[in-house]
């Protein structure tokens, strides 16, 4: 991993607590694996690792209906598996927080990361997500906390696109 | 293998044997027939009813026994639905909730879609799958006196419990329940906070 000019997990972070995120549902993810340390680290959240991306989808309409607000992180490539368990969070107006890492916008190196990382913003758009994207550390904090307060104010699942210029490319040595 | 054993139990009777001593107990149900079972044992907003997104009962369970460590979550769901979530049984089983049972109505077959046979027919044990991914309690039943052995155990051992009932194909009167997922997710918030 090359490393990223500032400590974006940390804001991330900061909005979970300020907002009350209680369960934190993600998929192993080295552009993430910061932010996910800081998440199990953290014992007001149950973090809950998955085997695929829209098991966290179907917990998020489970912690709506108990009262809870639930955040999801997934990378590109995992944006794609959620697709029709979104369809019951758009259904029943479940709020969701998605915090996707993108593959495919900066240096990458893999070329088989790149189908997912073009279609990840039309496909979630696509299923009613709205769809923030950021690519600068200092606008992590204002981004994440706006959609954030957007998905839990208005009922509706919420992406926000972490480019690959934020959050590192994976490197190949 | 499992397919040998043919299944005799009826699923109303079976859900009826459960719901009947749920208490405060939160159901989720599964698409399709176990919906109409669930249904068939009276309407209640804590009942949370799919109409869709297979594969994802088991863990819409698994956020509200997160979010509600003091109920009794039951998801009473279908073979097919479970078998879209073998995955979830490894999430399930690495969390352990202790408030959550998930009972799968196997009827070993895909009714809604006009009678395939189904994995569980094929040579998946369920219960198998749930006791490898380290679920507290999981089993298989064929009998009535199983049946009856095991409604207290979905209600109150603690969790993940897994029971595999080996229904018949026979699914009963359709008894449809509400179907719009807003409608369901709100009179479910309300009744909870009204409730606890």
């Amino acid at each position: 991993m090359s490393t990223p000019t500032s400590s974006w997990p940390e804001a991330v972070m900061d909005t979970f607590r300020s907002q009350k995120i209680r369960q934190v549902a993600y998929v192993p993810d080295n552009a993430a694996k910061h932010l996910i340390e800081l998440v199990l680290a953290d014992k007001d959240i149950a973090a809950v690792p998955l085997t695929t991306e829209e098991e966290g989808v179907a917990m998020a309409v489970g912690a709506c209906l108990g009262g809870e607000r639930m955040a999801l992180l997934v990378q590109s490539s995992g944006a794609g598996n959620c697709i029709n368990m979104l369809g019951m969070v758009n259904e029943c107006r479940v709020p969701l927080l998605m915090l996707v890492t993108i593959r495919g916008t900066w240096t990458e190196f893999n070329p088989w990361q790149m189908p997912m990382s073009e279609a990840t913003a039309t496909v979630l758009g696509a299923m009613g997500c709205v769809v923030k994207r950021v690519d600068k550390a200092e606008e992590v904090g204002p981004i994440v906390s706006a959609a954030c307060q957007l998905a839990f104010n208005t009922n509706r699942p919420v992406a926000v696109l972490m480019d690959q210029r934020l959050v590192g490319t994976k490197e190949f040595k | 293998m499992n397919a040998t054993r043919k299944p005799t139990l009826d699923r109303r009777a079976v859900a009826a044997a459960i719901l009947k001593q749920r208490g405060d107990g939160l159901v989720v149900a599964g698409l399709g027939a176990s919906c109409f079972d669930v249904m068939s044992c009276g309407d209640t907003p804590l009942n949370f009813y799919t109409w869709g997104a297979m594969g994802g009962t088991a863990m819409i369970g698994l956020g509200l026994a997160i979010a509600q460590p003091k109920r009794r979550v039951l998801v009473i769901t279908g073979d097919g639905d479970m078998l879209m979530a073998m995955g979830s049984f490894a999430t399930i089983g690495a969390r352990q909730p202790a408030n959550l049972a998930i009972v799968a109505m196997d009827n070993e077959h895909y009714g809604e879609t006009g009678m395939q046979q189904a994995h569980t027919q094929l040579g998946t044990e369920l219960a198998g799958v749930a006791r490898a991914a380290s679920f507290r309690a999981a089993g298989t039943i064929y009998t009535e006196a199983e049946v009856r052995e095991w409604v207290p155990r979905i209600l109150r051992e603690p969790g993940p419990v897994f029971a595999d009932m080996k229904v018949k194909t026979d699914r009963g009167q359709f008894i449809l329940p509400p179907r719009d997922g807003t409608e369901l997710k709100l009179r479910f918030q309300q009744a909870l906070r009204a409730n606890s």
